[in-house]
């Protein structure tokens, strides 16, 4: 494999060492306390930080890989349904806003799961909020972590294990030293890399294809329903396409890597730039990553694997050392969503189980060994599983994202917004939520899909019902914020 | 009180953004099926790009984008997070 393409991804991995480097240092002389350091930052990020950690959290594989892969093959109706998470830019910063924000500090929460059990005052909303965090969050971790060894192996030509043992190092060393704002700060860098490794592609690419107008000829010529927003075989549904507005739009306020995201700013004006910055960013990257994969089609026709439409276009299009730095881009969108997701479940496993129920009066020192071992020892397991991965691992990974958002959508934001909203109606949204949602989603594997729409829409009305209904029926009671 | 007109503040924000959703969707759906439903030869192409999508995702991204920089810079409001810790 070519050194050239090498070079810049190593010198993006030591960049990405140095900012773990500088966040141990800050985590060493914080004043804040331990924990809100480690998992929070000590809610000091920035505007432009906090919008980059949220883009580049939420930007993982699938919208550097597999999406643009998939619109390689489908055409502008794919590009139309990527754009449905521009909304995600700002919708989750004004919904759970400066509400949540105030809150958190007031009920001292560090981790989402603090917040709903001083809202819910429930041991049963806690520990079912927890168990499903770290069970979909886990093999949502899992996955990434093939992806990103599987990227390695792909543009270094090393063999499989080594690849991933390279990414497993990076990842670990700058999380555990250097806690949420390494993973924010880094996931600022990696946002970076992003942006400018889509441009630097979307420009070659353009090129490469004689201009749009002429590109949007072959593609034309090869055909038409390329261009429509139907997909190359017309099966893409108005209904469906539209239906991702809930699974990659607004559901995403449910996504706990999200919410968190919304406890950790400075201030009000911190948020109001991440808003602007978050949804130009977003839309940006989602619009030109997936006219990438469409523009690729004329150049590289025959692709057979989707994830690999991207590396081979740029390698095709690029010279080595440009290749080299645009790939990064992939790189960083997939280590910016686990490191992310390893902090994520490392946090609810110290605070919300250990913290809050095994020993509440665990001190300082204690606290933070057990965070810096829990890390190390998550980051451990998660590799080991990703060197093989078991099926269950992959079964349950199809579940992620929808699961977390059926969990924790409605808890969230109706326990903001509606004082009489109940920990009955949490614990009844979140079962209806997960388990309608996997029964549904068998019933769409073997009938097609309900009512036409993604597997993720019904379930959230059915949840969203259950909640209001137990917290009227039962033990109706007014909160006061 | 206080405390009262911090959450009016983050209530109206949040609609706002509901809002702003609804509207986005509306313009995206809109464009996209509105013109997209056409046979394709009858296209027009703005900027090289199909009309459609040119109208939903593109110019949408634009004015979405425009939008929530009108919000940040004259709408939203700034409140303290902190004078809350104070008071406890």
């Amino acid at each position: 494999m070519n050194i050239e393409v090498i070079i810049p991804l190593i010198i993006f991995l030591a960049i990405i060492f140095f900012i773990g480097y500088w966040s141990s240092k800050k985590l060493e002389s914080s004043t804040g306390g331990f924990l809100q350091e480690y998992f929070l930052g000590g809610r000091e990020l920035g505007g432009f930080v906090l919008a980059m950690t949220m883009v580049a959290t939420y930007g993982s594989a699938s919208s550097f890989l597999g999406g643009p892969g998939t619109a390689y093959t489908m055409g502008f109706g794919w590009v139309l349904l990527a754009m449905t998470q521009v909304v995600t830019g700002y919708f989750v910063l004004l919904i759970l806003g400066k509400k949540f924000a105030i809150l958190a500090r007031k009920y001292n929460a560090i981790t989402l799961i603090d917040f709903l059990k001083v809202r819910y005052n429930s041991t049963v909303v806690v520990l079912l909020a927890a168990a499903s965090m770290i069970i979909f969050l886990f093999s949502a971790m899992t996955a990434q972590w093939v992806g990103g060894g599987r990227l390695i192996e792909s543009l270094t030509g090393m063999k499989y294990t080594t690849a991933l043992f390279i990414f497993a190092v990076s990842v670990l060393v700058y999380v555990v030293i250097g806690g949420f704002r390494a993973v924010a700060v880094t996931d600022a860098v990696q946002g970076g890399v992003m942006v400018v490794g889509t441009l630097i592609l979307l420009i070659a690419v353009i090129i490469a294809g004689g201009g749009v107008p002429n590109i949007m000829q072959d593609l034309l010529a090869e055909n038409p329903n390329l261009v429509t927003p139907y997909g190359n075989e017309g099966n893409l549904s108005a209904a469906y396409v539209s239906s991702f507005w809930i699974l990659v739009g607004v559901g995403v306020v449910g996504l706990p890597q999200m919410a968190v995201r919304a406890m950790s700013y400075k201030n009000t004006r911190s948020m109001h730039r991440a808003l602007v910055i978050g949804t130009i960013v977003t839309g940006f990257i989602m619009l030109n990553m997936h006219l990438i994969g469409v523009f690729a089609r004329p150049i590289l026709p025959g692709i057979k694997v989707a994830d690999t439409v991207i590396p081979l276009v740029a390698l095709k299009v690029l010279p080595a050392w440009l290749a080299g730095i645009v790939l990064a881009a992939p790189l960083a969108a997939i280590m910016s969503t686990v490191d992310s997701l390893l902090i994520l479940v490392s946090s609810s496993i110290v605070k919300d189980v250990y913290i809050n129920y095994l020993n509440p009066n665990a001190s300082e020192k204690k606290v933070k060994n057990l965070s810096f071992g829990m890390t190390t020892l998550l980051g451990t397991v998660v590799f080991l599983l990703a060197l093989n991965p078991p099926d269950l691992l992959i079964f349950l990974n199809l579940f992620a994202f929808g699961g977390l958002e059926e969990a924790f959508i409605w808890p969230v934001v109706l326990g903001l917004y509606w004082s009489y909203g109940n920990k009955y109606g949490a614990i009844a949204s979140m079962l209806t939520g997960i388990i309608t949602y996997i029964a549904l989603h068998f019933y769409n594997q073997a009938n097609g899909n309900l009512f036409g729409v993604h597997t993720v829409v019904v379930p959230v009305i059915l949840s969203l019902i259950a909640y209001v209904i137990c917290s009227l029926v039962i033990k109706k009671t007014k909160y006061i914020f | 009180m206080e405390l009262d007109l911090r959450f009016k503040i983050a209530h109206r924000e949040a609609l706002i953004g509901l809002g702003l959703a609804i509207v986005h969707f509306l313009w995206w759906f809109g464009f996209a099926y509105g013109l997209g439903s056409r046979p394709v030869e009858e296209y027009t192409y703005i900027l090289g790009f199909p009309d459609w999508f040119f109208y939903s995702c593109i110019v949408g991204f634009i004015l979405v984008s425009v939008t929530v920089i009108i919000l940040a810079k004259y709408i939203l409001k700034d409140v303290s997070f902190e004078e809350e810790e104070d008071g406890q």
